[in-house]
Parts: structure tokens; sequence; C-alpha cells
């Protein structure tokens, strides 16, 4: 059997299509299995139509080496599964099963992802659609005596977005739980197709409305590669303070809701309220508690003046205060941290396994970070250290949360000392490089972002593929729920706060 | 439970009126558009071109602008060569009527609060339900910051409550998706009478960037009647209690 020569490119780098080696299937199954045995990590794993068939392309993160290797291979009406060696795989296929029709053979859990309403038509070369019933699938049920099963949602009793969970239980134990998803779909991807336009930009800043600053930096870092434009520094260091406040408002938030969820309400109420001060800031930078508009190609659309880093200085200092006063207070409750500690485990193995990214793997004592790993922008001149807990559970991610709060804080009163000078006028004119492709790693504050861009022979989109965080991990849930109670399912489901969206797409 | 104490006292109390909400706002901070009229050269399109969802287009020498279309991203303002189009600090955006967001030739007429009757029944309370149907979770969480202390929406006798059978209405975030329209009809239906129902977001007004997608049903009133409108992508914390307090009978 030969070997497969990866194509090894750096973060937010483009190279030539035609550099990418396109395998027999047997070589590329054989690679990858040996790719992952030796650390790589799956970022992404889509197909395209080509001809009469797909050609499906992986991207591997090589976290030591810093680089993303990328392999592709062309198949027709099935090809043998991946996910039998490599569980990490599985949604992946399944997504390129429920988008194309292309069968991975031997998969153990062909379920739809997202119940998509259209899908494409490899012989007719169209969109059709196809008609499901959203949540309309065979779920995994255990039978007995005393046997229980709980159905919750779409519909939710909080304020969030719609999935639909079922629960296998026996008395308030969970033996199995089961996520079906899709009700967000609105069908982005296939909208990126061509020139990028205004609609696209807008697209990112919508594909997890939580995510706006994490999605539209990742864009705007693979089309800048694409067109050899490059944000100057004043670009970059105001984005990577926008990401980091992105970060400190979530992570607020959820140490809030996690309180909330236990019943601990002082910091529930003190965070929910931080939560937003942190949105403010970024309303400061560009009006949009969201960052909304802020991002473009090439730069920003608003710049910041003095008096207003002066103001952002200050505002993060006072609320910083009140934060630590607030999250302090977790660790103090010897209530909050039994109901914490006792709840939502996930062992570092399956969290490897599974590939889970970001605060949930990082809380697993799995040392990734793409701010470090794979640096972008203004990470490849300031770091900022990796956080990692090694529990496991919900006080695990919790704590791992406390810990960048305070590392991103420090870091952006440092990058607020030195604003430097520069232009930071966005592209006009964007002139994508013909046949080429571009990698784009950024991450969220959920964890790995990671975008694809595939141009064809005319400088157009040809294929854009979004991977959120919250792909990797919603499996990571399903795991931690395993052999708890069914009462501590908001808190877990917090713990690990996915998005649906961003997922759906 | 002393440590519980003194951090209470150190944070203070932090409920704000709307006043002071109000004064908060950052200068880049994108509410109502004033457009003006007089400054726009005729031939000038930039601002049609540009804007993602087509909310903007000319009557003549007339710039119209649908605010249940609008993004508020900063694009037509900063491509207008004669600064027609300028995002004011006015975060009134809430109407009754779908066309009332439709400005250029008239000013937006806010909203005004339900008939008399429903009024009656509801007293100055309302119980909601949130049901998001294919939004990306802005909306959803400016919705949710309404409960936190600062805005603290248990004071105006508004409430979010878990079950449509307790509730005197539903607010709706997202384009309402293929996926999700059965779940909502359901839930609009499970909601006793007189109900109300409230859109929040350019998405559920219009479909917002997804309009044209297959895969969303285009604005909320094609398939339940609305009775508020609230812009915005996504609106303000303040935008909602405005447009929430208006159609109460709170603010007129």
């Amino acid at each position: 059997m030969g070997t497969v020569q990866f194509l090894k490119i750096r973060n937010s780098e483009s190279a030539s299509l035609d550099a990418v080696g396109n395998y027999p299937i047997g070589d590329f199954t054989q690679s990858i299995i040996g790719a992952v045995k030796n650390g790589r990590r799956i970022s992404s794993f889509f197909g395209v139509p080509e001809g009469e068939g797909l050609r499906l392309y992986i991207a591997l993160a090589n976290d030591k080496e810093s680089v993303i290797e990328i392999a592709s291979t062309f198949v027709k009406d099935s090809f043998p599964s991946l996910t039998v060696h490599i569980p990490s795989a599985h949604l992946f296929e399944r997504e390129i099963y429920e988008q194309f029709g292309v069968l991975p053979e031997g998969h153990p859990w062909l379920k739809p992802v997202r119940f998509q309403n259209k899908i494409y038509d490899l012989k007719r070369h169209t969109l059709v659609n196809n008609p499901v019933e959203c949540g309309e699938m065979n779920y995994f049920s255990v039978d007995g005596d005393e046997i229980h099963e709980v159905a919750v949602g779409p519909v939710h009793a909080g304020i969030i977005e719609p999935g639909h969970f079922r629960f296998q239980c026996f008395g308030e134990l969970v033996l199995n739980l089961e996520i079906s998803l899709g009700y967000q779909h609105r069908g982005i991807e296939w909208r990126l197709k061509g020139k990028p336009n205004s609609r696209t930009v807008q697209y990112m800043e919508t594909v997890a409305g939580d995510t706006s600053i994490g999605h539209t930096l990742a864009y705007a870092q693979a089309i800048e590669s694409l067109s050899n434009i490059n944000g100057c520094s004043k670009t970059q260091t105001l984005r990577a303070i926008a990401l980091e406040l992105e970060r400190l408002a979530n992570h607020t938030g959820d140490l809030g809701a996690l309180a909330n969820d236990v019943g601990y309400l002082p910091t529930a109420s003190y965070c929910g309220r931080l939560r937003g001060d942190f949105l403010n800031m970024t309303a400061l930078l560009c009006g949009s508690r969201f960052g909304r508009g802020f991002i473009r190609p090439g730069g920003l659309m608003f710049d910041v003046s003095p008096d207003k880093v002066k103001e952002l200085a200050s505002r993060l200092k006072r609320t910083y205060k009140d934060v630590s006063g607030a999250v302090n207070l977790l660790w103090n409750t010897s209530s909050v941290r039994a109901r914490f500690e006792n709840a939502g485990f996930l062992t570092k193995q399956d969290c490897i396994d599974l590939g889970i990214v970001g605060v949930a793997a990082r809380a697993c004592g799995v040392e990734i970070d793409i701010r470090r790993d794979h640096p972008f922008g203004q990470y490849c001149f300031s770091q900022i250290p990796v956080s990692t807990h090694q529990s496991g559970n919900v006080f695990s991610r919790a704590y791992v949360r406390w810990l960048e709060i305070q590392r991103s804080v420090e870091f952006i009163e440092e990058l607020l000392a030195n604003i430097p000078e520069g232009n930071v006028k966005p592209a006009t004119n964007l002139n994508l490089k013909k046949n080429s492709i571009a990698v784009s790693l950024v991450e969220g504050w959920r964890g790995e972002i990671c975008h694809v861009v595939l141009t064809d022979t005319h400088g157009g989109i040809e294929h854009y593929k979004i991977v959120d965080s919250s792909f990797h991990n919603w499996s990571g849930l399903e795991l931690a729920m395993k052999n708890q109670q069914i009462s501590d399912f908001p808190l877990c489901n917090k713990s690990f706060n996915l998005s649906y969206c961003g997922y759906d797409l | 439970m002393i440590k519980v104490l003194i951090e209470r006292i150190r944070q203070g109390k932090r409920t704000a009126s709307i006043e002071k909400i109000k004064a908060g706002l950052p200068d880049v901070f994108r509410g109502y558009p004033e457009i003006d009229q007089s400054k726009c050269d005729a031939r000038c399109k930039l601002c049609v071109e540009v804007c993602p969802t087509k909310a903007i287009w000319k009557e003549g020498n007339t710039i119209r602008l649908d605010l249940g279309k609008c993004l508020f991203c900063p694009e037509c303002e900063q491509v207008c060569p004669t600064s027609c189009i300028h995002f004011t600090k006015d975060y009134r955006l809430a109407t009754s009527k779908r066309e009332d967001l439709l400005i250029g030739k008239k000013e937006i007429e806010l909203a005004k609060d339900i008939n008399e009757k429903t009024r009656k029944i509801f007293g100055h309370s309302l119980r909601l339900r949130q049901v998001s149907a294919g939004g990306c979770n802005a909306c959803e969480a400016d919705v949710n910051v309404l409960g936190t202390l600062v805005f603290d929406l248990g004071r105006f006798g508004i409430q979010f409550v878990a079950s449509p059978r307790h509730s005197d209405g539903i607010l709706v975030t997202g384009p309402v998706t293929q996926n999700m329209k059965l779940a909502l009809e359901k839930t609009y239906k499970a909601v006793p009478e007189p109900k109300i129902v409230i859109a929040v977001g350019s998405c559920p007004i219009s479909g917002g960037l997804f309009a044209h997608h297959n895969e969303v049903h285009r604005g909320l009133d094609n398939i339940i009647p609305v009775d508020l409108y609230i812009p915005g992508c996504p609106p303000h914390p303040i935008t909602i209690l405005d447009g929430l307090l208006r159609l109460i009978g709170r603010i007129k």
C-alpha cells in the first residue's frame, strides 16, 4: 500500500488545490488511522461534489508541529467507514451521508445529523428537496420492567434554542441520553458558494450568534489568506481584544448560569449582570453587544480612539473586580462544590477518542488550545497560557472557565496598554486565488472553530465548510450524562453550554 | 456566610432606570436610522447595492428603508458619500403593524397598547413563553438579559414562564425554520385565548438574512398573526423592553 503525503499548511494559510494529493480510498483510510493514532485530531472532514462522485477532504490538526495536514480521496456510492477505528469521525461521516447520500459502510450509528431539507443530488448536480420530519428517527432504547423514557424538547422551559433530548432512565438514573438536533437548520453552507458578497459576512456573524466574533474572525482569516491581504497590527490587536471579550462575557454568563442550576443565587444574579457589562464593552468598540459589524476581511469597520481604549481599560478593571468577588463565592461554598464535583464526568480517554475540543477538553486535562498550538493574528506575538484542570466533571469545566477569565483579562490589559498605530479600513475588493484551499482555525470561547474554503477556477468560493466546536462536543454531553441523575441534566448541559445553531448551520 | 454578605454589600444595587440604561448606550450604537433625503444624490445607488437584505430601495429620489429587514449593520451608513443615512441612538423601534416599519416617506409609528378588552383581562401584567425557531442565540440572549438585575423585568409585571399554558402569549425569535414550524404551531395552540404574539428580531419579522432560503418561512406573520414587531439583529434589550412596555400600555 502506498503512503499518503499530506499537504502541510499553517493555520490561516492557503495552498493550490493541485498540491492536495488525491489518494486511493484504501491508502487514505489507513494513513488517517495511523495519523490519528499518532495524536492528530480531525478538524474537518467533508465532501465536495466532483463529476459523478464526491471528493472527500480531511483536515487534521497536528498540534505538536502547529500544522494542518490535508489529503483527499475520490469516492462514488460508498466508502469504508473510518468511525470503526476513529470514533471522532462518526459525525463527519453521518454528515457526508446526509448531505450527499454517499454511504460510509460499516458505520455503527448512521443517524441523521440535522434533518436537512435540501440535499445535493450527485447525479443531477443540483440541490433537491429532502422531505424529512425533524426528530423522527429510531432512538436508542432500553427495555426492562422499570425502565422509562423521558423526551424533552424541542421547545424547552427556558429562553434557549431548540433541540430534542431522549433519556432512557432507571428511576432517577440516566442509562443513556441521545440528542437529536436540526431544528435550527437554516441552510447556510449551501449559500456561501460564489464570490464573497455583502451577505457572506452576515452569515458568518449569525452561524452562532453568541460567537459572532469567533466565526467572523475565522472567515476573515481564510479570505485574507486567499486574497493575499493582511490586517494591520492595530486590526489584529483589536480583533484579539474582541475575541477575548466574547470569551469573558460567555464564561461569566456560564458561571452565573451554573450557580443558578444548583440554586446558588448570589453568583447567579451578579454574573448575569456582569456578562452584560462585557457585552457592553464590545458594544463600545462597534455599537453591537455581539460584535456585529466589526470584523471584515482586511480590517475593521470601526476604529477605536485612545479615549475609548482608556474607557475600556477602566471598565475592564472595575468589572473584573466584581467578577472575582462573584465567582470566588462559588469556590468558598461547600454545597456548590459538592454539586459541581459530583456531576457530569468525562474521562480523558473518552475526550480524546471523541475529539472533544475547547473548555470541555481542557477540563479533562487535555492540553489543546488553538491560541497556543496554531497561533493566529495577534496570538503569534502575544501568548496566552493554556488553562487545564484534571477532574473532567462540572467543577472542572467551571474552574477552567474561571482560569480563562483571569488569563483573558491579563491578556486584554496587556494589549490595551500598547495599541499600535494603523489604518484599520477593510479591503474593498476581494480577489481570491483560483483553485486554492485555505484552512482557518480560531479558539472561540467554546473551543476550536474550523473554516475550510475551496475556490474554483474563477476565484469564486467552490465549497465552504464550517465546523463549530459544538459539532465535536455534543457527543461529550451525551457521554457525561451516563449514570447521572436526570435532575442533574440542566447542570451538565450548562457546563458544556453548546450551540444548537452552530451545529445545525 | 459572612463572605456572602460582604460581597452582597460590595456588589451594590444595580437595577437601573430606563433613563440610566439609555445614557449608557455607546456613541456608535445603531438605533433608529435617520434619513436626510435632501442630501441624497439621485443617481447614487450605493446604499441599495450594499444592503445585505435589500432593506433599502429608492422610489425616485426618495430613499425607503424597511426596518423589518434591516440588520442594523454599518454598511449603508459607511458607504454613503453624502451621509444621508445615519443610525441614531434612538432605541425605540417597536411597532404594532408591519407596514409601520417602512420608513423614508414617513417616520416610524411606535407601537400602541393592546386593545382595551384584552388589556382588562391581562391587567398590567404579562406572562410570556419564548420560542426560538431558528434564532442564532443573539436575540435569545438579549431577551434573557431582561431577567437580569439590571433590567429586572419582574418590576414591570412581565415574566417569562416555562409552559405556554401558563402564558398570555409567545415571543418568537428566528426566521421559523421548516424544522421548527410544527413545534411553534403547537406551542401557539397551547396558549389560552386571548393570546398575543411578539416577533423579536429581523428574522421572525421578514425572514431577515435567510428570507430567500427554502429551509425557512418568510416571517412569522405568514403563519400566525403578530401583535408586536421589535426589529433589530439583535435588538438591544432596552429596545425589547420598550416594545413590551408599550404593548401593556405602560409607555405611551
